[in-house]
């Protein structure tokens, strides 16, 4: 019993980093049919920003909500990775719809780009810039839509990115003078230390489990399900899946398409940005730390099924489980006096990196039995 | 039009006379009666340049050093030491390439440089067929011995023997058994292979054994294993490599397995520099294994690290890696000095039998192109420094690991003809 738990919940555990690592993806690559190479550079920025509070929040005026930090980054890690996916879909990506190569080379110069910019800029100025992309772009969209209509508009637009640029230069020298940590840019990896409340272990009927993995847990859970009641139950949901089923009938009954992939778009970076704080709470911080994921991300959307967000939840956690059945050799300690060849074979597969080796076998003679996922899609619609 | 021209030709002065002061080691100055130029080989840039950078620090502090002490006397005269950096990219071939250009083109009499195996495995053959010279830095896995390689570093019998040693006789978990857990590649896997032998030999047990893909930071599989085979506590041996130990230091903690609760890692990548970034906080208590630890307390030692503070800011810190690069410029200058000549066979004669006051000690060169060294084993404190618990007489290097069964029973030894690479002893 207890070995089954902890078997469990060691599957659940590995499965919901991938499955938070892949939702943005499911989003970004399954609905709207994007390949982002740049998805790992989006959760390292999330990482990034985990870390940037984390300092900030030792300063004295913030240090008594010290403890709360890793909530609040959960949140600026959304912003922060989502801005940045908007800039990209509103100069790259947009440009390229319909051309899946030239979208994957894109990405992946962009990826390039993700990575040197945290190893040469200063994070202080980095945030800086974070900031000035939020105002440019959102400022604007506040306004009443007197102005917005107004001739002179791109004059109030003008001059909100000047504010936008002023602030954010502002913000950048006031954080680095305070911080000296993040004032000189570094490719040295970093380190993201939890609150207090949040290291060591609970123990739950006689098992201990690692509190970092259950907050880690918690914050998949609620993303899915926050991004479930997003799709199927607002206003804009429906109209991202109805631009997604079909582009030109959503256009022509009058949804603005471009909003739709702005914010369709938008929203999956952010959930890139949510993983990467999950991760830094596992290793550490460093440029190359999306890369790393970026392979397992796809393969829980194509396993799960392009375009079915359940697809992933479940490919993800059966990954997952995979991943701790073969990887600690669970199937011994179950059934211990197994034949010989057997055991052996267990054996030599139950390391981590046999492990993943059997674990991509696998997923390659499934997906050739059922090409389009566990859960593929139906209807008119798969022909085009 | 005319500002833009103007400003081209301001920003082309201004790079000529950044070329020009930058170019080499700086021009002779007057005490000097000739100059001599050596070559440098590390990454500057990609994954390694983190590490490789600080021994091109540490070499460059060497040469300065010894040219501010009247730089090399060959035949009655001083040669003034310059030197020719070149990057390696963390790019095995970039390695050979750079290596070739060094020695053709610029025709430098002698190479400091590499750090991970692979690079030293693909500039061998060019050292080889040219018959120039390399000094290697870096505590390795050993089972190879070239005539023209140098090696400063320390071979497993060097760190991975006494400290295995230690863990199963005299430290808290002593007489436990071990489990071993390392990065998937050539290093982890050779010097697991001699402790698994070594363990065997004390009587000890290895029960599990793990290595992780490069890059790859999910251990939750490992812990659950470490768990099982060792539920009261026990010897975890880790090889892991850079930022992987970051993933599994911290994943371990939040799964209780810390020195508290009976588990003590044996680290043999974890040296001062790695405790910074990792933090002590998650390594307190854990151990390592080196021939130079920062706190060692010998006059030798601090000035290391003060010269090292003073050239390059009071927040860098000195490691192993870095004091063997410091003892390969100083032995290289005492056989050139002794030879008479910078001839590569003349020196190489020379170097054999080379004593160096090392900051860790008296070092010497063997007849194996390895040093003999001194072996510390240390406790992490909450300080990110190394509490020094033993420290065993002078080692003789093992070019062929005589626990490894591929190498038992042989040797290596360059001063006689008829023995050479390997033979058997």
């Amino acid at each position: 019993m207890e070995l089954l738990l902890d078997s469990l919940f060691n599957g659940v555990a590995i499965g919901s980093v991938l499955l938070v690592a892949a939702l943005g993806l499911a989003i970004v690559f399954g609905l709207m049919g994007v390949i982002n190479l740049a998805h790992g550079e989006l959760m390292m920025l999330g990482a990034y920003t985990t870390y940037v509070t984390q300092l900030i929040f030792k300063l004295p005026i913030l240090k008594p909500f010290y403890n709360s930090y890793i909530i609040v980054s959960i949140f600026l890690a959304f912003i922060v990775s989502g801005v940045v996916g908007i800039l990209l879909e509103k100069t790259i990506i947009r440009k390229l719809y319909g051309s899946p190569l030239e979208t994957l080379l894109a990405t992946w110069g962009v990826s390039l780009i993700l990575q040197q910019f945290v190893r040469s800029v200063p994070l202080a100025y980095g945030t800086g810039l974070v900031i000035s992309l939020l105002i440019g772009l959102f400022l604007p969209t506040t306004f009443p839509s007197k102005i917005k209509e107004s001739i002179n508009f791109k004059y109030f637009k003008f001059s909100s990115w000047i504010f936008a640029v002023l602030t954010g230069v502002l913000t950048g020298s006031v954080i680095s003078s305070s911080v000296s940590k993040l004032s000189r840019a570094s490719a040295r990896n970093v380190d993201v230390t939890a609150p207090s409340w949040m290291r060591g272990q609970v123990e739950i009927i006689g098992t201990a489990f690692p509190k970092t993995r259950l907050m880690i847990i918690v914050i998949t859970l609620i993303s899915v399900i926050a991004i479930t009641l997003f799709l199927n139950q607002s206003a804009w949901g429906m109209r991202i899946r109805a631009v997604t089923q079909n582009r030109q009938m959503s256009d022509c009954l009058g949804i603005s398409t471009e909003k739709v992939d702005i914010i369709t778009f938008g929203i999956g970076s952010g959930l890139a940005g949510v993983a990467g704080v999950a991760v830094s709470l596992l290793g550490s911080v460093g440029p190359n730390v999306g890369g790393n994921y970026i392979v397992g991300c796809f393969m829980v959307v194509v396993l799960g099924g392009v375009g079915n967000l359940l697809g992933t939840v479940l490919a993800s956690f059966g990954i997952g489980i995979m991943t701790d059945l073969i990887g600690a050799g669970r199937l011994l300690s179950i059934w211990p006096d197994m034949p010989l060849p057997l055991s052996n074979t267990i054996n030599f597969f139950a390391t981590t990196s046999m492990a993943r080796v059997m674990i991509f076998a696998l997923i390659v003679i499934f997906l050739q039995f059922k090409p389009t996922g566990l859960f593929p899609q139906k209807g008119r619609m798969v022909e085009n | 039009m005319r500002i833009s021209r103007r400003i081209l030709a301001g920003l082309a002065t201004a790079s000529l006379a950044v070329t020009a002061t930058s170019c080499g080691g700086g021009g002779t100055s007057g005490s000097f009666d000739d100059t001599v130029t050596v070559g440098i080989l590390h990454s500057l840039s990609g994954t390694m340049a983190i590490s490789e950078s600080t021994l091109v620090d540490t070499e460059k502090m060497a040469i300065e050093e010894i040219n501010a002490a009247g730089g090399v006397k060959v035949g009655g005269k001083s040669y003034k030491i310059e030197y020719i950096v070149e990057d390696g990219a963390s790019d095995w071939p970039t390695f050979a390439e750079k290596s070739k250009k060094l020695i053709d083109q610029d025709g430098v009499p002698v190479v400091f440089g590499g750090w991970t195996s692979a690079s030293r495995k693909a500039m061998l053959p060019v050292y080889e067929s040219k018959d120039a010279f390399l000094y290697y830095p870096i505590q390795y896995e050993a089972q190879e011995c070239s005539n023209n390689i140098f090696y400063t570093g320390a071979t497993p019998n060097q760190q991975s023997e006494p400290a295995t040693d230690f863990m199963y006789k005299r430290s808290p978990a002593a007489g436990g058994d071990f489990f071993l857990v390392g990065s998937d590649y050539v290093f982890p896997r050779t010097s697991n292979t001699i402790t698994k032998a070594q363990v065997k030999q004390l009587g000890g047990k290895v029960v599990g054994e793990d290595y992780l893909p490069l890059g790859n930071t999910e251990v939750a599989p490992i812990i659950s294993k470490i768990k099982k085979a060792l539920p009261e506590g026990g010897i975890i041996i880790n090889t892991l490599n850079g930022d992987q130990n970051v993933a599994f230091f911290k994943q371990i903690q939040d799964a209780g397995i810390t020195p508290s609760s009976g588990y003590y890692v044996m680290n043999y990548s974890i040296a001062e520099e790695e405790i910074s970034t990792i933090g002590p906080e998650f390594l307190e208590g854990h151990y390592g294994a080196w021939n130079y630890m920062m706190s060692i307390d010998t006059p030798a030692s601090k000035k290391f690290a003060a010269s090292f503070k003073k050239r390059w800011g009071a927040d860098r810190v000195v490691a192993d890696p870095q004091e063997s690069a410091y003892n390969m410029v100083y032995l290289w200058k005492q056989a050139v000095e002794d030879a008479g000549t910078f001839d590569d066979n003349a020196v190489r004669e020379a170097l054999v039998g080379q004593k160096f006051d090392a900051p860790q000690g008296p070092v010497e060169v063997m007849p194996n192109h390895h040093l003999s060294q001194t072996v510390r084993i240390g406790e992490i404190n909450a300080e990110g420094g190394f509490t020094i618990l033993e420290e065993t007489g002078v080692v003789l290097p093992q070019a062929w690991n005589q626990k490894h069964p591929s190498s038992k029973g042989f040797a290596c030894d360059w001063t006689d003809p008829s023995k050479g690479e390997k033979y058997k002893l």
